[in-house]
């Protein structure tokens, strides 16, 4: 294990970076499409209108879309500057969909990026059109490669551990491609991102539509917005279904993080509002809440599909439940340690050259490799996750979900059916609820990723061992550089888009 | 297809992909160059500046994108090699990285209004990109002959052995020749780029005297460091992975294996060529010379290290824990996967291409930058 301290600043180095990201990866997957739909219509009607309203919109996307590339870098980089250990454990998989992300995707995106904003008179229409279509596919792709690798973190599979190289394999490409994890998380991030990009359109319209200002503009993006908008918020229900479901099977110490719920039970409700009493701990009788409103079965029913299923909570999950079968986390410590120990015998027979040990330590690392990453806890607790953290975040993002979802109804209702200029507080909630998109959609991964800590990759590898061997204080400095540089970009990026923003899509005319 | 090839075979393909990704590296990094010859070539005209700015900011992300390609395929392919140098030569490493990511935002923010950090700054951030990164870059490389303090256990998790974690490589006269003969040569491929994409006579002009100044200097660490890298001890390994010092290694290596000399020997050509005509006939499409001469010197030095029983990352601190293609790739089964990836290689570079063609057809002119509805950087 590393110095506690290293690990907390390298896991602060990482999370910073992903927050950073994660601020402006979502408007570029959705404000692609939206663009490429606007232009879309451009070349069908030949309308300078729809060019100007395009051209608006691309501006903007294209303000977001430096910083996103510059985090993304950071990220790609991190795994080999502060999980180094973590980059050799997995490279032979995790490493793949990052390449291919780099072949695939984006050099399409930045290929056609070129194209979309200065081939307008340089490339035919039908051209630039499909390249703006490009751009938008391109980023989506990046998006699918690299939560292939995210998902197979969180639920490693396609792959055997090789005891003379001490990593992880890959074995089954398309077990790893097509994890149901990876796919449900793929669906589900990118339609958020589309939420995120749908809500910053009608937000925007919305002001302009306040201030009376480009008011066919407004309501049209505003149509495309909303509409784009509802379309994903149905479709986020659907693959969020999927996504708890895949969570309660493959992640059950999250599921019972993101829902506080301490002892199992069936018939599980879902808490729908609820303050966690913070004396609350494994170990103590204390009530979970403070204050709570439950949905009833909606847990065991969101988790398996059954509305009288068993929902493990922690205390089954850390200490075991022979009812339903489950292991106490001690002994799959007990057998994570003979797995270690194990490998090493290997080794030392390896050195030997007995032939009969290495067979012997080969059959019983394979017996206890799954739980591999166990043997390196201090003790049973280790396996839960912030449960305050895990919770809250879960539920804004369910919170507000649910509310974009009634917004972008209610917005396309009144831009279609009624004089939308007359709703005041509609317009004023369309643009306060821009931030509430980002926060949503940040709260998800931190669900995602808080969620399942202390694992770096589920079961077989925590955080403490991912870590690179150095000093904490090097990773103190660059998180701090990082935390300075990022921080100095996004207002930089905040106060341009405002500028774009006020001067609007004629120029300021 | 694939799979009927050795591990070794294998290894040796992705260390050609790699070498071939590290000469495009080189070549687009025409941009950096050309970001470092913004006030030589401009004199203060802020047209001029505009025109040089619009026509990398075209290109800049190509280089960016082939950088992120780089280390995915490093990660794939050699996984130990990525956990070691970066994990271990951590503040070069992020110091590269920071000289990037000024690079991303500069070209789009710059001429915003309301920009927050203001024009100059931005393109400060540019200059850092183009000289410190590239500096960098090239020292980073040059220790793929020269090695680094680390070692790797027996979990193969490795573990660097200077407290200056990278920035120790800054020392050795030998990684900084070819980090400033890099630096040179990117400004030679920057104001070749200018000359090809600009249609502006004073540009090409300076651009022309900034490349008689830039040549010779690029020659004088070049030769230096081929003198130091010819004359040096190199690390190989014998059959059993044993590595060992041999003499005059990289000069053996490419002796040993002259399509790979043939190559660089080539590429320089091609680069001198590449200056000779521009600067003597006036010719404008240069960078294609220049920049595949660029790709198969770079690619040929890399091939040098990879190959041939050379161990490609060595270690000063302890030679057995030196990596080769051989101790630190990718499974069979992941390189192979990835090999039927790589075929989407030609693919990209074709549209790549198409788009450049389309794109650049028509040479960047004054007219345009000063159209008010151009979306200009």
């Amino acid at each position: 294990m590393m110095e506690e301290h290293l690990v907390d600043w390298s896991r602060a180095q990482f999370a910073l970076t992903a927050i950073y990201h994660w601020l402006f990866v979502p408007l570029t997957l959705g404000l692609g499409f939206i663009i490429a739909i606007m232009e879309t219509i451009y070349v069908k009607t030949n309308s300078d209108f729809w060019k100007k309203t395009t051209k608006f919109w691309m501006t903007l996307f294209a303000i977001n879309f430096a910083i996103g590339v510059a985090t993304g870098i950071i990220m790609e980089f991190e795994f080999g500057t502060n999980w180094a250990n973590y980059s050799w454990f997995v490279g032979d998989i995790f490493g793949a969909p990052l390449a291919v992300e780099g072949i695939l995707a984006f050099f399409m995106e930045s290929t056609f990026f070129a194209v979309m904003f200065f081939g307008w008179d340089k490339v035919s229409k039908g051209f630039h059109l499909l390249s703006t279509w490009l751009v938008a596919i391109g980023s989506n792709l990046s998006a699918l490669w690299i939560l292939v690798a995210n998902g197979w973190m969180q639920y490693p599979v396609g792959m055997t551990f090789n005891p003379d190289t001490v990593r992880n394999e890959m074995n089954n490409f398309w077990e790893v491609l097509f994890s149901p994890v990876a796919i449900s998380k793929f669906l589900h991030t990118i339609s958020s991102g589309y939420i995120v990009a749908s809500l910053f359109v009608v937000g925007i319209s919305a002001w302009y539509l306040l201030k009376r200002r480009e008011i066919e503009f407004a309501k049209k993006s505003m149509i495309i917005g909303a509409t784009f908008g509802l379309i994903s918020s149905i479709f986020i229900i659907i693959n969020g279904d999927e996504s708890a479901h895949q969570v309660a099977l493959k992640q059950p110490v999250k599921l019972a993080a993101m829902e506080g719920l301490y002892e199992g039970k069936k018939d599980a409700g879902i808490v729908a509002l609820g303050i966690l009493n913070p004396k609350k701990t494994l170990t103590n009788d204390e009530d979970t809440f403070l204050f709570e409103l439950e949905a009833p079965y909606a847990l065991s029913l969101l988790g398996y599909h059954d509305i009288h299923a068993f929902v493990p909570g922690l205390k089954d999950l850390v200490y075991g439940n022979e009812k339903y079968n489950i292991i106490p986390t001690s002994q799959k410590m007990a057998q994570g340690k003979i797995a270690i120990q194990a490998l090493k015998d290997y080794k030392e027979a390896k050195r030997n050259n007995d032939l009969i040990a290495i067979t012997k330590h080969e059959k019983i690392l394979r017996e206890n490799i799954k739980y591999f990453g166990y043997g390196h806890l201090n003790k049973p607790e280790d396996i839960v996750p912030p449960v305050g953290i895990t919770f809250y975040a879960f539920h804004i993002m369910v919170a507000l979900g649910s509310w974009f979802l009634a917004l972008f109804a209610l917005l396309l209702f009144f831009v279609l059916k009624k004089d939308i200029l007359k709703y005041k507080w509609l317009l004023i909630s369309a643009v306060a609820s821009i931030p509430l998109g980002y926060i949503a959609s940040e709260a998800g991964w931190i669900v995602a990723e808080v969620g399942r800590q202390p694992w770096a990759i589920q079961d077989l590898m925590p955080v403490g061992i991912a870590a690179t061997d150095i000093s904490s204080t090097n990773v103190k400095i660059t998180f701090y550089m990082f935390a300075f540089l990022f921080t100095a970009l996004l207002i930089a990026e905040i106060k341009i888009m405002l500028r774009q923003i006020s001067i609007g899509p004629n120029g300021g005319h | 297809m694939f799979e009927e090839l050795t591990l070794l075979q294998l290894q040796q393909y992705w260390w050609i992909i790699i070498s071939l990704l590290g000469g495009i590296f080189g070549f687009i990094m025409f941009v950096q160059g050309g970001q470092t010859l913004f006030g030589t070539i401009s004199k203060g005209d802020e047209t001029l500046k505009t025109m040089l700015v619009n026509s990398l900011g075209r290109k800049w992300e190509l280089g960016f994108t082939t950088l992120v390609l780089f280390g995915g395929a490093l990660f794939a392919a050699f996984p130990l090699f990525y956990s070691t140098s970066f994990g271990g030569a951590y503040w070069v490493w992020m110091s590269i990285l920071f000289c990037f990511i000024i690079q991303a935002v500069s070209y789009e923010y710059r001429k915003k209004t309301q920009n927050f950090l203001g024009q100059k700054v931005y393109e400060s951030f540019l200059y850092i990109n183009g000289s410190l990164g590239v500096i960098l870059l090239g020292v980073a490389i040059a220790t793929f002959f020269s090695g680094s303090a680390f070692s790797v256990d027996e979990n193969n998790f490795s573990h660097w052995h200077t407290s200056l974690r990278g920035l120790e490589a800054l020392a050795s006269p030998f990684n900084l020749s070819l980090g400033f003969a890099l630096f040179f040569l990117v400004r030679i491929s920057g104001a070749l780029y200018f000359i090809n994409n600009i249609d502006h006579v004073i540009i090409r002009q300076r651009a022309i005297k900034s490349i008689k100044i830039n040549m010779p200097i690029f020659l004088f660490f070049f030769s230096v460091f081929l003198f130091l890298l010819f004359t040096k001890d190199g690390f190989a390994y014998d059959t059993e992975g044993f590595v060992y010092l041999v003499e005059y290694k990289y000069l053996h290596n490419f002796l040993e294996m002259p399509i790979v000399f043939a190559l660089f020997i080539l590429g320089i050509i091609m680069v001198v060529v590449a200056v000779v005509v521009t600067i003597h006939f006036n010719m404008t499409c240069c960078i294609k010379t220049g920049g595949l001469g660029i790709v198969l010197t770079v690619m040929a030095l890399f091939l040098n290290v990879g190959f041939n029983n050379t161990a490609y990352y060595p270690s000063v601190y302890d030679l057995q824990s030196s990596l080769t293609i051989q101790n630190s790739s990718g499974s069979h089964y992941t390189l192979t996967t990835m090999s039927y990836v790589s075929f989407m290689v030609p693919f990209v570079i074709a549209y790549i291409t198409y788009v450049w063609y389309q794109m650049d057809k028509v040479k960047i002119t004054k007219e345009e930058i000063e159209d008010p509805h151009a979306h200009n950087y």
